[in-house]
């Protein structure tokens, strides 16, 4: 296809500069969207480096392979590592790959903010792993509670990494949730009217909406306690009239919607998943969006359930424990409309389908748990014990780790345009299915056992050390199974056979072009007649739908199309920006500017406040080329 | 899979033979065998609270694992088309079936359920809550540290680490904090509850028969958040009197030589600016009051066996055993130090 004129044309429009300038100023969403995961990988890694010595740690009582200040800075590392630098990453990563080629687009709606998104995320992660290097990790746990994370009982810059790195954080994971709602619900194809929008985005809507109401509260609750810290504010402290538990509500009010932030698209996922490998359109599509909004809604009423054991007035409790059964009921809609579709269909059993149903295997196991903890009494018991732990880590690995592998088996031939090798992928879902539950499913009995959470160590004698000692088996075998598919990728980018258009006959719009697709995406942008477009539409072959079937080639410049929000009609034509290196340049001046206020210098915030002011007029103005193409 | 095993609680703190046990353990299929029993146990429950739970809990077990089972019964049973390979047939039927099984199966009978669980649980959570109408067999305060407790009783009398209560008796508890956010939770007998700085927070406890239920820290507090256990010891109600009176008189100061010269080396070494012995001009506050030491059955908030060589090692090497701990090492000869170990254990 790349002999087509149109496609030549678009090539010529779109292309980017090759070697480290291309490198630094691209705004291709495919581009970044492969840095986020690969960034992500990364740091999942770290975190399941992490993972492994805290589970070496506890293998067995009274063990002293890290000392106690060591312990508390690895696991609070591991926490923010897994949600904040692996899961929320490569998930955007995804979406910021999938959404625009599912929606028929040429880019996300601002390039360039995309580009800064994936820069600041990286900054920031490197700004929080830096804490390392000086041996002052964060280490008051991902919650980080005041007064232990006040400066009294913290007197080191380890929650000041910590404060200010989530703050540097947010800006990326804000502007990025922005870019993806003005996206979906501007970008999309003609045609593509709200119930024709892949599964997989309402996902990345969903969440992304979740992400511009709760992420605030973290900010608002970080920029507090680094007042109180600095400058002696009294915010959480009860000497200055102050009160702890603002803390623990703000931080929740944003922490419970977080386990949705990293649900949802991973259900999207599952709904992207599925289809394909059940050979049959999905079961109760309106079903499964009205769940994901309403998980997306009740989500922001539920957070008091972290806090069920901190004395606050019964009236309170019963509203959160009601809403807390209650949002279980559109996960068990979206449940039981893929098994529906699993009933109906036709099973394919290979790797992406194996995950998936391990996904909801241990999902449930997480969700059913999770209807325990909004019984208050048994929430009250269980509560930060070694059940919660299990509870979280099935939510989280079997809701967000399992589908995001899944993922790689599905998408990785579109993304490379090589196939992975399927008897790697089954060993490599056996290991991870298997060292998960051995890992995780212990820790249930050890809750009920009593065994609390964040401990270094635990006592001999307590009836605790087998279950330990499993648990740590389990997660070296996880960690083998992780590995396994990391070297079926690396196989795959060698010497992978050629992938084709459509691999698997999927049913989504990135099946209708090249693998990988070019840097426009599509020759022609589609106009859009069914839920299932690369199934209903044969019209749509190699990404040039003709002109009378409704195609767009748009070759007249840099531009794409914007249509309406409810029934996708085109609007206008918008001209996209070029790449620019001055997201990366900001970056690194906000850098400066975090580093400064990390180590107190007024010289160097200064100096960040000063570039980062010139790298903002650098991005914002006006230039001729622009206006020309 | 119900637990009937009820083994009183023992001292567990430390030294066993360890490696058999632990492979026999190893051996034994998860969860039936091992049982439910175990010193902090929350489904051996030995009080009437967590009795409660533990009802609970076997409810919501079972509702989890019936619908655990339909669910995994319901991808086995869509297995029976299952393929290896990608075939290019697709099925686009609606299934109009569907949206009646999700209407059903995902969403009246989890409403249904749901709900019932809701109204339950708030009627347990109604009885486990402290009223204010009821007055309670006694009123105990209980203050945490990092990394231990304070006990105080109506009477005068300050433990650490150990909280006596009469068997068959609700006992208030009042929760504060010295410092950051602890939780108190003695699973055999009681949920938990958090200490939040500025507030008292407010439980009960009972206990059905004289015994040792151990408890335990649950909320992060930082460095020895792992070493802060504690023991309630419930004894029969005329047990309990004798101890209560005992526990709230003075320490009796030593006549004879060794004990006496350990006074002397107790009050002008650095002891004296922590902890309190009542009856001495020791009176700091910032450790534990040791007015009853030789009493308990545990040091350093579970950590250590009370035996005179823990004690030793506790004075010398507080650092070793539990690292970041408020005490400091204390440097005395070894005269001093048999002195001091001699005065300490006469402190019963």
């Amino acid at each position: 296809m790349a002999t087509s004129l149109v496609a030549e044309q678009l090539h010529a429009i779109w292309h980017e500069r090759p070697g480290l300038a291309g490198w630094a100023s691209t705004v291709d969403h495919k581009r970044i969207g492969k840095r986020y995961l690969h960034t992500g990988m990364l740091f999942l890694v770290l975190g399941g480096l992490e993972s492994m010595l805290i589970r070496a740690q506890l293998a067995d009582a009274q063990l002293e392979i890290l000392d106690p200040e060591t312990y508390n800075q690895i696991f609070t590392m591991h926490g923010i590592t897994m949600m904040f630098l692996f899961a929320m990453p490569v998930l955007s990563g995804f979406g910021n790959y999938f959404v625009p080629l599912m929606i028929g687009a040429r880019d996300m709606a601002f390039p360039r903010l995309n580009a800064f998104g994936y820069w600041v995320f990286l900054a920031s992660g490197i700004f929080m792993y830096s804490s390392f290097l000086i041996g002052q990790a964060p280490n008051a746990g991902w919650f980080n509670y005041p007064p232990l994370a006040d400066r009294d009982f913290a007197p080191g810059l380890n929650i000041d990494y910590y404060t200010l790195g989530l703050i540097f954080m947010g800006i990326s994971t804000t502007g990025g949730a922005i870019n993806f709602i003005v996206t979906i619900l501007k970008m999309r194809a003609p045609g593509m009217t709200l119930n024709r929008i892949p599964i997989f985005v309402w996902g990345e809507l969903a969440m992304s909406f979740q992400i511009v109401f709760a992420l605030p509260a973290l900010t608002l609750a970080n920029v507090m306690l680094e007042l109180e810290r600095r400058f002696g504010f009294h915010f959480f402290g009860e000497a200055g009239g102050g009160d702890p538990l603002l803390w623990q509500h703000l931080f929740w009010i944003f922490g419970h919607p977080e386990v949705y932030i990293i649900a949802l698209p991973a259900f999207g996922i599952v709904s992207a998943i599925l289809p394909t490998w059940s050979r049959r359109r999905i079961v109760g599509y309106t079903w499964i969006v009205v769940a994901e909004l309403s998980t997306a809604l009740i989500g922001f009423g539920v957070w008091v359930h972290h806090m069920f054991a901190t004395g606050l007035p019964q009236i309170t409790l019963s509203f959160i424990s009601l809403a807390s059964f209650m949002v279980a009921i559109p996960s068990g809609v979206q449940v039981f409309a893929w098994l529906a579709t699993l009933v109906a269909g036709r099973p394919v059993l290979r790797t992406p389908m194996l995950y998936v149903l391990g996904f909801i295997a241990t999902f449930v196991i997480g969700g059913v748990t999770g209807v325990m903890f909004a019984a208050i009494p048994l929430d009250q018991q269980l509560h930060d014990s070694m059940f919660v732990v299990a509870h979280l880590h099935y939510v989280l690995v079997g809701g967000a780790l399992f589908p995001i592998f899944g993922a790689l088996y599905h998408w990785l031939p579109k993304m490379t345009g090589r196939m992975l090798s399927e008897r790697l992928g089954k060993i490599s879902f056996w290991l991870t299915f298997i060292g998960f539950n051995l890992s995780m499913f212990p820790l249930h009995i050890l809750g009920l056992l009593g065994q609390p959470r964040r401990t270094y160590t635990y006592q001999e004698g307590l009836g605790w050390e087998p279950y330990n000692l499993i648990s740590t088996i389990g997660t070296f075998i996880l960690a083998a199974g992780l590995l396994t598919t990391f070297y079926n990728w690396y196989m795959s980018l060698r010497r992978g056979e050629p992938a084709g258009n459509d691999p698997w006959r999927g049913e989504t719009l990135e099946w209708a072009t090249t693998s990988p697709p070019p840097h426009h995406n599509f020759d022609h942008i589609p106009t859009v007649r069914s839920r299932e477009p690369a199934w209903d539409q044969p019209d749509l072959a190699d990404g040039a739908q003709p002109i009378e079937q409704g195609g767009h080639p748009l070759t007249e410049g840099h531009i794409t199309l914007s249509t309406s929000v409810l029934d996708a009609r085109p609007q206008a034509v918008v001209h996209m920006p070029h790449s620019t290196p001055w997201p990366l340049y900001l970056t690194i001046a906000m850098t400066i500017l975090f580093t400064g206020m990390l180590v107190s210098s007024i010289l160097i915030v200064a100096l960040g406040g000063v570039t980062t002011t010139g790298a903002l007029f650098g991005w914002f103005w006006p230039r001729r080329e622009t206006q020309e193409t | 899979m119900r637990c009937v095993a009820n083994v009183p609680g023992r001292l567990t703190a430390v030294g066993r033979v360890r490696a058999p046990r632990r492979l026999r353990a190893l051996l034994i299929p998860v969860f039936l065998s091992a049982g439910c029993s175990g010193p902090l146990s929350a489904l051996d429950p030995a009080g009437p609270g967590a009795a409660r739970i533990e009802r609970l809990w076997w409810i919501l077990f079972w509702i989890a694992t019936i619908v655990f089972a339909a669910v995994v019964g319901l991808i086995l049973y869509s297995l029976r088309h299952g393929r290896r390979d990608l075939t290019p047939d697709i099925d686009k039927d609606e299934a109009q079936w569907g949206d009646r099984f999700i209407a059903v199966v995902g969403v009246v009978i989890p409403v249904l359920i749901l709900l019932g669980g809701f109204i339950y649980s708030l009627g347990e959570m109604n009885a486990l809550a402290t009223h204010d109408d009821e007055g309670p067999a006694l009123d105990i305060e209980v203050v945490s540290h990092n990394w231990w407790w304070e006990v105080r009783y109506p009477n005068g009398a300050v433990t650490a680490n150990e909280i006596h209560i009469p068997t068959g008796e609700r006992i208030r508890l009042t929760l504060t904090t010295a410092d950051v956010i602890h939780s108190f939770w003695v699973p055999r007998l009681q949920a938990k509850m958090d200490h939040v700085p500025g507030s008292e927070n407010q439980m009960w406890i009972e206990a059905d028969e004289p015994g040792i239920y151990r408890g335990q820290c649950a909320e992060f507090c930082g460095l020895q958040h792992a070493h802060m256990a504690f023991f309630v010891e419930a004894e029969s109600p005329e047990d309990f009197d004798r101890w209560y009176e005992n526990a709230a008189s003075s320490a009796s100061t030593p006549s004879d030589g060794s004990a006496r010269r350990g006074l002397d080396v107790f009050l002008s070494s650095s002891c004296v600016g922590c902890h309190a012995i009542e009856g001495t001009e020791a009176a700091a506050t910032a450790g534990p009051d040791l007015t009853h030491l030789a009493a308990r059955e545990t040091l350093f908030a579970g950590k250590l066996v009370n035996t005179r060589a823990n004690l030793e090692r506790l004075i010398v090497d507080p650092q070793g055993i539990k690292p970041g701990v408020g005490m400091p090492p204390t440097e005395l000869d070894s005269g001093e130090l048999e002195a001091l170990l001699d005065y300490l254990e006469s402190l019963d």
